[in-house]
């Protein structure tokens, strides 16, 4: 590993980590990122946005989140430590919050009246429409004809919000092709409309301003740990799907050397049958929703489609600073099987009693895996990045119980 | 110059205004595609923009998606698409061809195979919706290398200073996005897109055809009268749709009779 290099220098003016990254999009849209930069290098050193955006973290969603010490589960593996930090507990129950009530300062301060969102698990639809509530901004919410389907509970959330929800059904009629539908919106509207993208991915500089919002978790979770337990972790674990919690969790840690991290894809039915969702593991780099990113794709450069348990991880790509830490070698990319990240909802919700969204089943699941590598001694923290409730519907029909 | 250079010359000396036309390859399906080419040719199209089908059409409308889905189920790729103008100029050596597409699959290509391929197969431009001036210059090298224009796409949204920035990597000809939205769609506002063209046009000798949201004589001849001409796609690709079962020649008879009321508009100007 490469120990010169700087981390906090990602991404160039151009939004670009190494190969990755940029701003792929069509025309119309230049203009409206060009602002969004300007808006964001202004607000980035304004101490009052600042402030207004920690103070709502502390008093609406209530951060810091807490960093649990799971004795049990660690006892019950036999390896290392494991501690887990909650933003299960965040208000709406996942960290997508975080960067939410961020881009909607942001709106605010443009003075635009309406807010639009693409969403895969919901989670991101339902913080985006909470934030939209709250600030009252119209908000229009896309998302897949499959996801409106499996995540039946988020969507009737966003509603009683006062979200307009629109299923997608073009394509693979998931969060893929919610995000295209966003985007064309965004170019029709681009005048009057704020796109909240919910991941660090999309052209710049939507990686960095999500990343920059996302990094609360990681700054927390260090001084937490110091705290605790007097010294650093040795691991994080974070699931990846566009990569925006474990982003949130590694960044602050990336200079700590002796801090080793795992972004855990999803496997789906496992990564020799091609069904899955882990480019990091089994693609290749390529152009997609306005970044330079490594893709899942064909021959000919057509995305293909992805599978997931887990509605929030079921993407072809991933954000571009997430592939420039795999080359440069300082985060390891695993892969979790459906059926194991299942196995990791169940232990984690009988062992603790904390039940975890389907997402952060996965890094769950390896983090079992990782503790037994490692010895009593050691410390993993893991990003207990969302709440399983809205999982339940999902859960209950792979028992074959109809609730 | 290439072919797009002579022809655009060539209309301006006849004082004549531009008629590109739009068509995805492979859409309905890729038996009709050649004939398709021909057609527009016969009908009094001037270039053709064939599009290359992608998976995730981010910048189009309902029906030029649906053309790019109708596409992709009959197995189109860029390397047939390629395939398709090399049959094309079999017969045509003088009608421009420009290729119409998203990024991704001229990077799985990669930017040297991609424009030492497209040139020996007729290829005379690229359009890629989404790599804005700021990305292009690696593939640019690449086209320059092979006489393939690269055509950019300027936006209502397109401040003075990006203007001048495309137009320094541009060539064959600017394309000028009528209306703030996706192909097909809303109506035009002729007046708006005069006044951008007085600007562009300050700012390059490239010729400047406008598209999005023309789809019959009277638009093409309101915006013919104010531009060097116009792009037609969401019409052209909505008589595929309509036509799917149909018969190829009631295919061609459907493109024939949409686009020659438009030529004959253009060419009262």
């Amino acid at each position: 590993m490469n120990s010169k290099i700087d981390y906090n220098a990602m991404p160039d003016a151009a939004g670009h980590f190494g190969p990755y990254g940029g701003r792929f999009v069509s025309e119309t849209l230049m203009h409206a990122l060009d602002e969004l930069q300007e808006i964001y290098s202004k607000a980035k050193s304004d101490p009052a946005f600042q402030a207004e955006f920690d103070k709502d973290l502390a008093h609406y969603v209530g951060r810091p989140s807490p960093l649990y010490y799971a004795e049990r589960w660690s006892k019950k593996v036999g390896g290392a430590q494991i501690y887990l930090k909650r933003e299960d507990l965040n208000h709406t129950g996942a960290h997508k919050v975080n960067n939410t009530i961020g881009q909607a300062l942001l709106a605010k301060f443009t003075g635009k009246k309406r807010v639009i969102a693409e969403t895969g698990a919901g989670q991101h639809g339902v913080a985006t429409a909470t934030v939209a509530a709250r600030l009252g901004l119209e908000c229009v919410v896309y998302m897949g004809a499959e996801d409106v389907q499996r995540q039946a509970l988020n969507v009737y959330r966003m509603k009683l919000l006062g979200a307009t929800v629109v299923p997608v059904t073009s394509g693979s009629k998931t969060l893929k092709d919610a995000m295209n539908e966003a985007m064309r919106d965004w170019v029709t509207n681009v005048d009057d409309t704020f796109y909240i993208i919910g991941t660090v991915a999309g052209p710049h500089p939507y990686p960095q301003l999500v990343r920059d919002f996302q990094c609360v978790i990681g700054r927390e979770a260090r001084a937490q740990c110091l705290e605790m337990t007097g010294k650093l972790p040795n691991a994080l674990v974070a699931c990846v799907g566009g990569g925006s919690n474990a982003i949130g969790l590694f960044h602050p840690f990336l200079e700590d050397e002796s801090v080793k991290m795992y972004g855990v894809e999803a496997g789906g039915y496992g990564l020799e049958s091609g069904k899955h969702a882990a480019p990091l593991n089994d693609g290749i780099p390529g152009i997609l929703h306005g970044n330079r990113t490594y893709l899942m794709e064909d021959e000919n450069g057509q995305i293909i489609e992805t599978h997931s348990v887990s509605a929030g991880l079921d993407y072809p790509g991933v954000g571009p600073e997430h592939s420039w830490l795999k080359d440069v070698g300082r985060v390891d990319y695993v892969a979790i099987n459906d059926d194991e990240a299942m196995q990791g909802f169940r232990t984690l919700t009988r062992v603790e009693g904390i039940m975890p969204a389907l997402e952060s089943s996965h890094a769950v699941a390896y983090a079992e895996k990782l503790a037994k590598e490692l010895s009593q001694d050691d410390i993993i923290v893991v990003n207990l990045s969302g709440r399983g409730d809205k999982d339940i519907l999902t859960v209950a029909k792979i028992d074959g119980i109809d609730v | 110059m290439n072919r797009i250079g002579q022809r655009l010359a060539n209309l301006k000396a006849e004082n004549r205004k531009a008629l590109v036309t739009y068509i995805v390859n492979g859409d309905p399906r890729p038996d009709v595609s050649l004939a398709a080419m021909h057609a527009l040719v016969e009908a009094g199209a001037d270039i053709i923009e064939l599009g290359v089908p992608f998976s995730d059409p981010m910048a189009e409308g309902p029906v030029i998606q649906r053309g790019h889905e109708r596409a992709l189920e009959h197995g189109t790729s860029l390397k047939g698409t390629m395939n398709l103008v090399k049959a094309f100029r079999e017969t045509n050596q003088e009608t421009p061809v420009v290729l119409m597409g998203y990024a991704n699959p001229v990077e799985r290509m990669g930017y040297e195979a991609f424009a030492s391929q497209a040139s020996d197969a007729g290829v005379d431009g690229l359009l890629t919706v989404d790599l804005p001036a700021e990305e292009a210059e690696a593939l640019n090298v690449q086209l320059r290398k092979h006489n393939i224009e690269n055509i950019f796409l300027l936006a209502p949204t397109t401040t003075d200073s990006r203007v001048e920035r495309v137009v320094s990597l541009a060539g064959g000809f600017l394309y000028y996005v009528s209306l703030k939205g996706v192909t097909g769609a809303g109506n035009l506002d002729v007046d708006a897109v005069n006044a951008r063209l007085n600007t562009i046009k300050q700012k390059t000798d490239l010729p400047v055809l406008v598209g999005f949201g023309i789809k019959d004589a009277a638009s093409a001849s309101a915006i013919g009268a104010i531009a060097d001409g116009v792009v037609v796609g969401s019409v052209l690709v909505d008589a595929m749709g309509k036509n799917e079962q149909a018969g190829n020649d009631d295919i061609l008879a459907a493109l024939k009779a949409i686009l020659t009321p438009m030529r004959q508009a253009l060419d009262s100007l």
